[in-house]
């Protein structure tokens, strides 16, 4: 098996408040990330695709149809944009991390048909980062 | 595929500390051929960059697998303020005895952080020097070594 990795950067902004929860419990619980006027970040995901290598080509798959779908699937969708108000699947949710990380695998799993998508690292900034991937799908 | 989907939450902390790999069971010679320079009575040091994943549900709430100020009070708690500015060798108990290879560092920070209460600890990724990486995830696991260079720079 061999895995292989894209890495794109995306900028974007965002804010955590859940209206369910009262002023004091948003603030507690978020801190800063609660400012109701936002704050962005750089963020820069990187998708692992495994497969074995076509025996006539030499690709799990190729990488300029990888790059379109990420082009379509997540730039179109979150780059340069606020995330709470502009992403459509993420209205009801809290764009954390892992919330924004699992919607990027939703939307790229189903788009992969060569290789199968094995990981998806999702990195708000250099030192904190959220990771989707099959549970039991163990790197060889 | 059916498997449910898994997140984990990874967050990078740093210390510098210092060691000395020698060990009592080898002789002047043995230790000085296995560990080289590293053997150097005085000790030496390293940024250290630990990286902790853990992992567990998502809070439909919070959209969080732990809050974050949660993990940095715990791994600070338990292993920055420990290691940070100290000499493994003279001010960790842990390695009084045992030699603190990146290995055994790697371990013990992960025995250190395997109690905290909010997600379940799945890994913890060492990284010595930007070349010498260290990974460890538990008793069940091996401990991956990944070198990024041949470069003889520590």
């Amino acid at each position: 098996m061999v895995y292989l990795t894209r890495k794109i950067e995306f900028s974007a902004s965002h804010l955590y408040h859940n209206p369910v929860l009262s002023a004091e419990e948003n603030k507690r619980i978020f801190g800063k990330c609660n400012n109701p006027h936002g704050h962005g970040h750089n963020y820069a995901l990187e998708v692992t695709v495994a497969g074995e290598p076509d025996p006539v080509t030499g690709m799990v798959l190729d990488l300029k149809e990888l790059k379109e779908i990420l082009e379509r699937e997540v730039m179109r969708r979150m780059d340069h944009r606020f995330l709470n108000y502009e992403v459509e699947e993420l209205k009801d949710q809290i764009p954390t991390c892992e919330n924004i990380a699992r919607l990027i695998w939703k939307l790229l799993e189903p788009k992969i048909t060569q290789g199968r998508l094995f990981k998806v690292r999702l990195y708000e900034s250099p030192d904190l980062f959220a990771e989707c991937y099959r549970n039991g799908a163990a790197e060889e | 595929m059916s498997d449910e989907l898994k997140v984990e939450l990874g967050r990078r902390y740093r210390f510098a500390a210092s060691h000395r790999l020698h060990s009592e069971k080898l002789s002047q010679e043995e230790n000085c051929r296995i560990y080289g320079k590293c053997n150097n009575p005085y000790g030496h040091g390293h940024n250290y960059v630990v990286e902790v994943h853990v992992s567990g549900p998502v809070d439909a709430a919070t959209g969080m697998i732990t809050n974050l100020a949660d993990l940095d009070e715990f791994v600070n708690r338990e292993v920055i303020e420990a290691f940070d500015h100290r000499s493994f060798n003279e001010d960790v108990a842990e390695f009084c005895e045992q030699v603190p290879t990146t290995e055994n560092v790697c371990v013990e920070i992960f025995r250190r952080l395997k109690a905290f209460p909010k997600a379940k600890l799945e890994r913890v990724v060492v990284e010595e020097t930007s070349n010498n990486t260290f990974e460890y995830a538990g008793r069940e696991s091996r401990i991956t070594l990944r070198r990024s260079s041949k470069r003889e720079n520590q």
